[in-house]
């Protein structure tokens, strides 16, 4: 099962290093990872995605709260979350007709087109990575000559902050 | 307030952090530091080749309890120091590692002894920092110690370009820390305390297992006193051994992969297990899902991340042994397992596991070793190195008092014992220290004996010489055929060595001149080597095949040829572990 890991870290050189050296040395799979500033200065948000067994999901938890610059963890997996991910894909475009059909396809996914050349164009697209791939499917068929994506992130809907509730959690799991 | 420079402030700064011994070497990145230390009133314990730095500061460490500090320039003084941080990373052992580095308008143009110090020591430092500013350098100096020294400890390194010592900066050291990331739990959870002791009082066949963790949080008595007031035997890990006296009568040995027969079949039979401060390392639990399978589990750790890492947890506590063990002491009712020490005994009387006779016939090394027991009425403290020597001084001396054993238990790195026991006697310069080492092992580090001199150390190093990097030997002739790949060694005259070190060394080769032989080095005023040329092909038992499970523990070669056959084709295939 996937799980999404949303952690806050200090802002520190090397934390980026710390975290992925930390998932390779203990054979951990990162499915993505995102950084990015916060709303606090110092304080950086990754979001994880890891796929593995829920206790293995816990050790990784366990173990990212051992880098003294992480401050806190949770998996957020269970909770009511708002996900998104943004991806540019470059798409060949042979004809006027074909141009049409890929902007009314991008236009379903309520994604756009925001470059056009005389043979691609670039389509962009936010959601979860399920509406990525599905719309990454209809466009298949015209040729995708290049694509990025971000990596997905991840909040918990309503007042509650992302990072506080799901820490109680883990801990009471921890003992 | 002061001007200092980095050099100053890093000096100004170990002075307040208590420290007073310093195990290094000097090299380019690190003049201007070398030339402020001069003025500093540290013992400085010139190594000869940085790996020594590194065990000696964490022999010291181990010994004192205190942070252990070693230095060395950059590139290969950082990459020489790397084996003894990780031993301190495996081991949970305290230390602060200091590199030079090159100065800063030269990191990342592949300078002349540039490597990257922090990148290498990631993984294998509790946390690491590379100083780039002289305005930080007290602020991660006092981080650094507190790091290494609170909640599980560790090694920290910090990494310091060459313009860093030498620029200046206004100098505070600050009182305080600020590290929202790092706060370790140290009480015990009361609910979880009040399960465990429930679990512990309705238990017909308890069992304690205390590791490291003991020595750490000094819960000696705390264990001593839980223990007597439940009637639990207890076990100790390799580096919990010291943590419990070994003759008392609750004591039943320790587990594992050269453990006794009666301590692995105590866990295979328990219902219930108390490990204190342990890691569930795999030489302690053999096959893991063959590990204690009848019993339910109470896992006390300073690391949550170790509750449930390798092994099910029943009753998970995340907090210091010695808290722990007092909440619980005062928790449980006083118990009694008739039962049950009966039949450990039993165990005990049919697989005595360290029964020697009273005269070897031939040089054998376990016998050696319990010679060294009586010479020194089991007082010394004992710092062992790695493989068949190890595994033989850590079963047949019986460590009485606490915090006497040494060694390396996770790393596991040949040449350990002479620069650790050279750490342990700056430490406790009282204490009678015996470094116990192979031939193998101590020609890795043998270039620190010029400090047992320069320094006046008088440790005792019995060298035990078979000829053959033993332990690897002993699983070749037990699971390879007897083809001996890589491990017949030529030797040095260690007798000519020691004199050539003018350290007083004599060769035994029979058994006779044993404990004569003890006897003499005891009463050399300085440092003194004997060399004991052993029985070559001796093999440790009892031994748990790798792969196997604790339950099929062998006590001899002979044990392994009928019933054992498949652990023997498991052990030399891929899925035999290690």
């Amino acid at each position: 099962m996937k799980h999404t890991l949303v952690a806050l870290v200090e802002n520190q050189p090397g934390v980026l290093q710390r975290v992925a050296n930390l998932f390779s040395r203990r054979g951990f799979n990162i499915e993505s990872l995102t950084v990015g500033h916060t709303e606090t200065d110092k304080i950086s948000r990754m979001t994880i995605v890891v796929d593995g067994a829920t206790t293995q999901v816990e050790q990784v938890i366990k173990q990212l709260y051992k880098l003294i610059d992480v401050i806190r963890v949770s998996d957020v997996s269970e909770d009511r979350t708002v996900d998104r991910e943004l991806a540019l894909i470059k798409v060949h475009c042979a004809s006027a007709s074909n141009r049409l059909e890929i902007s009314n396809l991008a236009d379903v996914f309520r994604g756009r087109v925001v470059d056009v050349a005389t043979d691609a164009v670039i389509v962009e697209v936010t959601g979860t990575d399920d509406k990525i791939d599905s719309l990454l499917g209809m466009l298949r068929p015209y040729g995708i000559k290049e694509m990025v994506r971000t990596g997905m992130i991840s909040m918990v809907r309503g007042a509650q902050i992302t990072a506080r509730g799901s820490e109680a959690r883990m801990l009471e799991a921890a003992g | 307030m002061q001007r200092l420079t980095g050099a100053q402030i890093l000096c100004e700064s170990l002075i307040k952090e208590g420290v007073d011994t310093i195990f290094g070497m000097p090299g380019g990145a690190i003049i201007p530091l070398y030339d402020t230390l001069f003025q500093y009133p540290f013992r400085h314990i010139l190594c000869r080749h940085e790996q020594g730095a590194s065990h000696m500061a964490d022999g010291y460490a181990r010994i004192t309890g205190n942070v252990g500090v070693c230095l060395g320039t950059s590139g290969p003084g950082a990459t020489n120091l790397v084996t003894g941080i990780a031993t301190a990373m495996m081991d949970s052992v305290p230390m602060v590692a200091i590199t030079g580095q090159v100065p800063t308008y030269m990191i990342g143009k592949d300078a002349f002894q540039e490597t990257d110090t922090t990148g290498i020591t990631m993984p294998i430092t509790k946390h690491n920092y590379l100083v780039m500013d002289v305005k930080d350098l007290a602020r991660v100096i006092k981080e650094a110690f507190h790091i290494a020294r609170t909640g599980r400890p560790g090694p920290v390194l910090i990494d310091i370009p060459k313009d860093v010592t030498t620029n200046t900066a206004i100098y505070e050291y600050p009182t305080k820390v600020n590290l929202p990331g790092f706060k370790p739990k140290l009480q015990g959870h009361s609910k979880q305390v009040r399960q465990a002791a429930r679990m512990i009082e309705q238990a017909k066949k308890p069992l304690i297992i205390a590791g490291h963790g003991i020595i750490l949080s000094g819960a000696y008595s705390e264990l001593r006193a839980f223990a007597e007031k439940t009637q639990v035997p207890v076990l100790t890990t390799l580096l919990g051994i010291s943590g419990f006296p070994e003759t008392h009568p609750l004591y039943l040995g320790w587990p594992g992969m050269h453990g006794m027969y009666y301590a692995n079949m105590a866990i295979s039979h328990t219902d219930c297990l108390i490990a204190v401060g342990m890691r569930m390392d795999d030489r302690v639990t053999g096959r893991l899902n063959a590990f204690a399978p009848h019993a339910q589990i109470i896992h006390i750790d300073i690391d949550p991340a170790e509750l449930g890492k390798n092994v099910r947890t029943a009753v998970p506590i995340v907090g210091d042994a010695k808290n722990v063990l007092e909440a619980l002491l005062e928790e449980v009712k006083p118990g009694h397992h008739p039962e049950w020490m009966q039949t450990l005994s039993q165990w005990r009387i049919e697989h005595p596991s360290l029964a020697l006779p009273a005269k070897a016939e031939t040089m054998s090394s376990p016998w050696i070793v319990r010679e060294l027991y009586h010479a020194t009425e089991g007082k010394a403290v004992l710092v062992t190195d790695v493989g068949q020597a190890q595994m033989w001084a850590a079963q047949h001396y019986f460590f009485e008092r606490p915090n006497t054993h040494i060694t390396s238990g996770g790393l596991g790195p040949m040449g350990y014992a002479l620069p650790a026991a050279i750490g342990v006697q700056l430490g406790k310069p009282e204490e009678e220290v015996w470094c116990v080492t192979g031939d193998g092992g101590f020609q890795m580090t043998l270039e620190e004996l010029s400090v047992l001199v320069e320094e006046k150390l008088p440790v005792k190093i019995a060298l035990f010489n078979n000829g053959y990097l033993g332990m690897v030997r002993q699983w070749q002739q037990l699971f390879y055929d007897r083809r001996y790949s890589g491990v017949k060694m030529w030797n040095p005259d260690f007798v000519k060595l020691g004199e050539a070190y003018s350290i007083p060394t004599i060769r035994v080769a029979h058994v006779d001149g044993v404990r004569a032989a003890f006897e003499w080095a005891r009463a050399v005023e300085g440092p003194a080597m004997i060399e004991f040329v052993v029985d070559a092909e001796e093999n440790v038992f009892p031994m748990v095949p790798p792969g196997a499970s604790l339950q099929e523990t062998i006590e001899s070669a002979e044990d392994l040829a009928p019933k054992m056959q498949q652990v023997a084709v498991a052990a030399g295939s891929d899925q035999g572990g290690v």
